[in-house]
Protein backbone atom coordinates (compact mmCIF):
# COMPACT_ATOMS: atom_id res chain seq x y z
CA UNK A 1 0.00 0.00 0.00
CA UNK A 2 1.14 3.31 -0.74
CA UNK A 3 0.52 6.42 1.19
CA UNK A 4 0.81 10.58 0.27
CA UNK A 5 0.43 13.24 2.75
CA UNK A 6 -0.12 15.96 0.69
CA UNK A 7 1.73 19.40 1.79
CA UNK A 8 0.06 22.91 1.94
CA UNK A 9 1.96 26.32 2.66
CA UNK A 10 0.35 26.07 6.28
CA UNK A 11 0.05 22.68 6.93
CA UNK A 12 1.44 21.34 10.11
CA UNK A 13 0.32 17.97 11.27
CA UNK A 14 2.33 16.63 7.90
CA UNK A 15 5.06 15.09 9.65
CA UNK A 16 3.21 13.72 12.13
CA UNK A 17 0.97 11.68 10.13
CA UNK A 18 3.87 10.68 7.55
CA UNK A 19 5.65 9.50 10.46
CA UNK A 20 2.84 7.33 11.73
CA UNK A 21 2.27 5.83 8.24
CA UNK A 22 6.21 5.08 7.98
CA UNK A 23 6.71 3.68 11.56
CA UNK A 24 3.68 0.75 10.19
CA UNK A 25 6.03 0.01 7.30
CA UNK A 26 3.41 2.06 4.85
CA UNK A 27 5.26 3.31 1.55
CA UNK A 28 4.70 6.88 2.33
CA UNK A 29 5.41 9.93 0.58
CA UNK A 30 5.30 13.75 1.10
CA UNK A 31 3.19 15.41 -2.14
CA UNK A 32 3.79 19.20 -2.82
CA UNK A 33 0.38 20.79 -2.94
CA UNK A 34 1.53 22.03 -6.48
CA UNK A 35 2.67 18.95 -7.70
CA UNK A 36 0.48 15.94 -9.24
CA UNK A 37 -0.65 13.07 -7.37
CA UNK A 38 0.21 9.86 -8.89
CA UNK A 39 0.11 6.34 -7.75
CA UNK A 40 -1.07 6.19 -3.99
CA UNK A 41 -3.65 4.57 -2.55
CA UNK A 42 -4.30 6.73 0.29
CA UNK A 43 -4.40 10.38 0.10
CA UNK A 44 -4.04 12.09 3.22
CA UNK A 45 -4.64 15.55 3.69
CA UNK A 46 -3.51 16.93 7.01
CA UNK A 47 -4.01 19.39 9.63
CA UNK A 48 -2.73 22.92 10.02
CA UNK A 49 -3.49 26.36 8.26
CA UNK A 50 -3.43 25.66 4.44
CA UNK A 51 -3.26 29.13 2.50
CA UNK A 52 -3.26 30.77 6.42
CA UNK A 53 -7.12 29.73 6.33
CA UNK A 54 -7.96 33.12 4.40
CA UNK A 55 -11.90 33.65 2.93
CA UNK A 56 -12.27 30.45 5.22
CA UNK A 57 -10.63 27.46 6.38
CA UNK A 58 -9.94 25.27 3.08
CA UNK A 59 -11.42 27.60 0.59
CA UNK A 60 -8.28 27.78 -1.01
CA UNK A 61 -6.42 24.83 -0.56
CA UNK A 62 -9.07 22.99 -3.14
CA UNK A 63 -7.64 25.00 -5.93
CA UNK A 64 -4.43 23.01 -5.68
CA UNK A 65 -3.05 21.35 -8.40
CA UNK A 66 -2.58 18.16 -6.27
CA UNK A 67 -6.24 18.17 -5.96
CA UNK A 68 -7.54 18.66 -9.51
CA UNK A 69 -8.55 15.56 -9.84
CA UNK A 70 -9.75 14.58 -6.42
CA UNK A 71 -12.89 13.94 -6.89
CA UNK A 72 -13.08 11.49 -9.75
CA UNK A 73 -10.07 9.66 -7.67
CA UNK A 74 -12.68 9.48 -4.92
CA UNK A 75 -15.16 8.44 -7.29
CA UNK A 76 -13.40 5.87 -8.17
CA UNK A 77 -13.14 4.58 -5.11
CA UNK A 78 -9.32 5.67 -3.25
CA UNK A 79 -9.32 6.67 0.08
CA UNK A 80 -9.04 9.59 1.46
CA UNK A 81 -8.24 10.67 5.07
CA UNK A 82 -8.84 14.33 5.84
CA UNK A 83 -7.80 15.53 9.55
CA UNK A 84 -8.26 18.57 11.28
CA UNK A 85 -8.03 21.38 7.93
CA UNK A 86 -8.11 18.19 6.11
CA UNK A 87 -11.61 17.80 6.88
CA UNK A 88 -12.15 21.48 6.39
CA UNK A 89 -11.07 20.77 3.03
CA UNK A 90 -12.62 18.15 2.09
CA UNK A 91 -16.04 19.91 2.97
CA UNK A 92 -15.17 22.82 0.68
CA UNK A 93 -14.35 20.37 -1.96
CA UNK A 94 -17.81 19.06 -1.37
CA UNK A 95 -16.11 15.57 -1.25
CA UNK A 96 -18.06 15.52 2.08
CA UNK A 97 -21.62 17.22 3.25
CA UNK A 98 -21.77 20.32 5.57
CA UNK A 99 -19.47 22.95 6.50
CA UNK A 100 -17.20 23.55 9.37
CA UNK A 101 -17.84 27.04 11.43
CA UNK A 102 -15.88 29.12 14.31
CA UNK A 103 -16.06 27.07 17.71
CA UNK A 104 -19.93 27.62 19.70
CA UNK A 105 -17.62 29.42 22.30
CA UNK A 106 -15.25 31.74 20.37
CA UNK A 107 -12.30 29.71 21.65
CA UNK A 108 -8.99 27.94 19.73
CA UNK A 109 -9.15 24.82 21.87
CA UNK A 110 -6.90 22.23 22.59
CA UNK A 111 -6.89 19.40 24.51
CA UNK A 112 -7.08 15.61 25.07
CA UNK A 113 -11.21 14.61 23.52
CA UNK A 114 -12.94 11.71 24.50
CA UNK A 115 -14.58 9.86 20.61
CA UNK A 116 -17.76 7.49 20.89
CA UNK A 117 -16.62 4.83 17.51
CA UNK A 118 -20.28 4.89 15.91
CA UNK A 119 -19.26 2.93 13.14
CA UNK A 120 -16.70 0.78 12.45
CA UNK A 121 -17.35 -0.74 9.31
CA UNK A 122 -15.16 1.19 7.37
CA UNK A 123 -11.63 1.26 6.02
CA UNK A 124 -10.99 3.24 8.56
CA UNK A 125 -12.20 1.80 11.43
CA UNK A 126 -12.52 -1.41 11.63
CA UNK A 127 -9.99 -2.37 14.09
CA UNK A 128 -12.11 -0.75 16.28
CA UNK A 129 -15.36 -1.76 18.41
CA UNK A 130 -18.48 -0.03 18.24
CA UNK A 131 -19.62 2.03 21.11
CA UNK A 132 -15.46 1.98 22.19
CA UNK A 133 -14.03 5.27 23.40
CA UNK A 134 -11.26 6.48 22.23
CA UNK A 135 -8.76 9.62 23.60
CA UNK A 136 -7.49 11.64 20.22
CA UNK A 137 -6.41 15.35 20.94
CA UNK A 138 -7.97 18.48 19.13
CA UNK A 139 -6.37 21.35 18.38
CA UNK A 140 -8.93 23.97 16.27
CA UNK A 141 -11.07 26.85 16.00
CA UNK A 142 -13.25 26.10 13.53
CA UNK A 143 -14.44 23.17 14.53
CA UNK A 144 -18.17 23.03 15.03
CA UNK A 145 -19.31 21.08 11.77
CA UNK A 146 -22.41 22.43 10.56
CA UNK A 147 -25.28 20.33 7.92
CA UNK A 148 -28.77 21.14 7.66
CA UNK A 149 -31.63 18.80 9.02
CA UNK A 150 -32.36 17.12 6.01
CA UNK A 151 -28.55 16.27 5.43
CA UNK A 152 -27.80 14.90 9.02
CA UNK A 153 -30.99 12.62 8.53
CA UNK A 154 -29.23 11.32 5.66
CA UNK A 155 -25.98 11.01 7.19
CA UNK A 156 -27.85 9.00 10.23
CA UNK A 157 -29.53 6.68 7.37
CA UNK A 158 -26.24 5.76 5.63
CA UNK A 159 -24.49 5.06 8.72
CA UNK A 160 -21.87 8.26 7.92
CA UNK A 161 -20.75 9.35 11.36
CA UNK A 162 -18.06 7.50 12.67
CA UNK A 163 -16.63 9.19 15.51
CA UNK A 164 -18.98 11.34 17.84
CA UNK A 165 -17.33 13.57 20.83
CA UNK A 166 -18.31 12.46 24.27
CA UNK A 167 -18.81 15.73 25.59
CA UNK A 168 -19.44 18.03 22.77
CA UNK A 169 -16.39 20.80 23.53
CA UNK A 170 -17.56 22.80 19.87
CA UNK A 171 -21.33 23.28 19.30
CA UNK A 172 -21.27 20.25 16.80
CA UNK A 173 -24.27 19.20 14.82
CA UNK A 174 -25.14 16.14 16.90
CA UNK A 175 -21.61 15.75 18.43
CA UNK A 176 -20.09 14.83 15.40
CA UNK A 177 -16.75 14.86 15.29
CA UNK A 178 -15.98 12.91 11.95
CA UNK A 179 -18.32 11.40 8.57
CA UNK A 180 -17.60 9.66 5.54
CA UNK A 181 -18.82 10.52 2.20
CA UNK A 182 -21.73 8.06 1.29
CA UNK A 183 -19.73 5.23 -0.63
CA UNK A 184 -17.14 5.22 2.94
CA UNK A 185 -13.86 5.75 1.31
CA UNK A 186 -13.56 9.58 2.28
CA UNK A 187 -12.91 9.85 5.81
CA UNK A 188 -13.20 13.73 7.65
CA UNK A 189 -12.45 14.51 11.21
CA UNK A 190 -11.53 17.32 13.56
CA UNK A 191 -10.10 15.36 16.02
CA UNK A 192 -6.22 14.22 15.55
CA UNK A 193 -5.32 10.72 15.52
CA UNK A 194 -1.66 11.01 14.71
CA UNK A 195 -0.88 12.90 17.71
CA UNK A 196 -1.87 9.88 19.53
CA UNK A 197 -0.28 6.89 17.93
CA UNK A 198 2.84 6.72 20.43
CA UNK A 199 2.74 5.89 24.10
CA UNK A 200 5.42 7.82 24.41
CA UNK A 201 2.98 10.91 23.61
CA UNK A 202 0.69 9.67 25.99
CA UNK A 203 -2.07 7.55 24.28
CA UNK A 204 -1.74 5.17 20.99
CA UNK A 205 -5.86 4.74 20.63
CA UNK A 206 -5.00 6.50 16.61
CA UNK A 207 -2.85 3.70 15.83
CA UNK A 208 -5.48 1.71 15.58
CA UNK A 209 -7.35 4.05 12.66
CA UNK A 210 -4.28 3.91 10.66
CA UNK A 211 -3.79 0.29 11.33
CA UNK A 212 -7.55 -0.34 9.89
CA UNK A 213 -6.50 1.11 7.22
CA UNK A 214 -3.67 -1.72 6.57
CA UNK A 215 -6.22 -3.88 7.30
CA UNK A 216 -8.09 -2.91 4.76
CA UNK A 217 -5.39 -3.03 1.79
CA UNK A 218 -4.66 -6.58 3.27
CA UNK A 219 -7.75 -8.03 2.46
CA UNK A 220 -8.75 -6.20 -0.58
CA UNK B 1 -15.66 50.08 -14.42
CA UNK B 2 -17.52 49.16 -11.98
CA UNK B 3 -16.86 48.42 -7.94
CA UNK B 4 -18.92 45.38 -5.98
CA UNK B 5 -19.41 45.54 -2.23
CA UNK B 6 -19.70 42.13 -1.44
CA UNK B 7 -20.92 41.38 2.57
CA UNK B 8 -21.25 38.17 3.21
CA UNK B 9 -22.63 36.65 6.67
CA UNK B 10 -23.93 33.40 7.80
CA UNK B 11 -27.27 32.48 7.27
CA UNK B 12 -30.40 34.04 9.73
CA UNK B 13 -30.65 30.10 10.72
CA UNK B 14 -26.91 29.82 12.04
CA UNK B 15 -25.86 31.02 15.66
CA UNK B 16 -23.63 33.67 15.28
CA UNK B 17 -20.94 33.62 18.50
CA UNK B 18 -19.20 36.58 17.21
CA UNK B 19 -22.32 38.26 17.05
CA UNK B 20 -24.13 37.30 20.09
CA UNK B 21 -20.37 38.22 22.00
CA UNK B 22 -20.70 41.92 20.43
CA UNK B 23 -24.48 41.99 21.55
CA UNK B 24 -23.58 41.45 25.27
CA UNK B 25 -20.90 43.75 24.82
CA UNK B 26 -22.97 46.80 23.88
CA UNK B 27 -25.07 45.48 26.94
CA UNK B 28 -21.92 46.93 28.93
CA UNK B 29 -22.39 49.82 27.80
CA UNK B 30 -26.15 50.47 27.73
CA UNK B 31 -26.61 50.11 24.54
CA UNK B 32 -29.17 47.17 23.24
CA UNK B 33 -29.90 45.66 20.73
CA UNK B 34 -32.76 42.72 19.37
CA UNK B 35 -29.67 41.10 17.00
CA UNK B 36 -26.09 41.57 16.10
CA UNK B 37 -24.47 39.54 13.09
CA UNK B 38 -20.95 39.84 11.72
CA UNK B 39 -19.97 39.10 8.53
CA UNK B 40 -17.58 39.97 5.78
CA UNK B 41 -16.66 42.62 3.27
CA UNK B 42 -15.24 42.11 0.29
CA UNK B 43 -14.93 44.67 -2.68
CA UNK B 44 -14.43 43.20 -6.67
CA UNK B 45 -13.48 45.74 -9.22
CA UNK B 46 -14.38 44.64 -12.41
CA UNK B 47 -13.60 46.08 -15.89
CA UNK B 48 -17.25 46.54 -16.71
CA UNK B 49 -19.56 48.79 -17.39
CA UNK B 50 -22.88 47.29 -17.58
CA UNK B 51 -24.12 46.37 -13.82
CA UNK B 52 -26.03 44.12 -14.92
CA UNK B 53 -23.65 41.78 -16.80
CA UNK B 54 -21.56 42.67 -13.47
CA UNK B 55 -23.98 41.21 -11.29
CA UNK B 56 -23.47 37.87 -13.08
CA UNK B 57 -19.83 38.03 -13.02
CA UNK B 58 -20.26 38.57 -8.86
CA UNK B 59 -22.86 36.01 -8.54
CA UNK B 60 -20.50 33.44 -10.07
CA UNK B 61 -17.72 34.30 -7.89
CA UNK B 62 -19.95 34.31 -4.65
CA UNK B 63 -20.93 30.73 -5.83
CA UNK B 64 -17.93 29.37 -6.64
CA UNK B 65 -15.17 30.90 -4.19
CA UNK B 66 -16.34 33.95 -2.38
CA UNK B 67 -19.37 32.46 -0.47
CA UNK B 68 -19.65 28.74 1.02
CA UNK B 69 -23.81 28.73 0.40
CA UNK B 70 -24.01 26.05 2.89
CA UNK B 71 -23.96 28.36 5.75
CA UNK B 72 -23.59 31.65 4.13
CA UNK B 73 -25.99 34.44 2.65
CA UNK B 74 -24.52 37.81 0.75
CA UNK B 75 -25.72 40.80 -0.64
CA UNK B 76 -24.17 42.97 -3.40
CA UNK B 77 -24.24 46.86 -4.28
CA UNK B 78 -22.82 48.15 -7.50
CA UNK B 79 -21.03 51.64 -7.75
CA UNK B 80 -19.49 52.89 -11.07
CA UNK B 81 -16.42 54.09 -10.69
Amino acid sequence: MKAGVIVFPGSNCDIDAFKVLNNLGVDVKYIWHDDKIDNVDLILLPGGFSYGDYLRCGAIARFAKALENINEEIEKGKLVLGICNGFQILTELKALKGALLRNKNLNFICSDCNLIVENTNTPFTNQFTKGEIVNFPIAHGEGNYYIDDEGLKELIANNQIVFRYKNNPNGSVNDIAGITNKRGNVLGMMPHPERAADILLGCEDGLKLFKSILSYFKEA
Amino acid sequence: MIKAYIDVTLKKSILDPQGTAVKKGLEKLGLYSEDVRIGKHIEVVLNENNVDAAREKIDEMCRKLLVNQEVEIYTVRFEVI
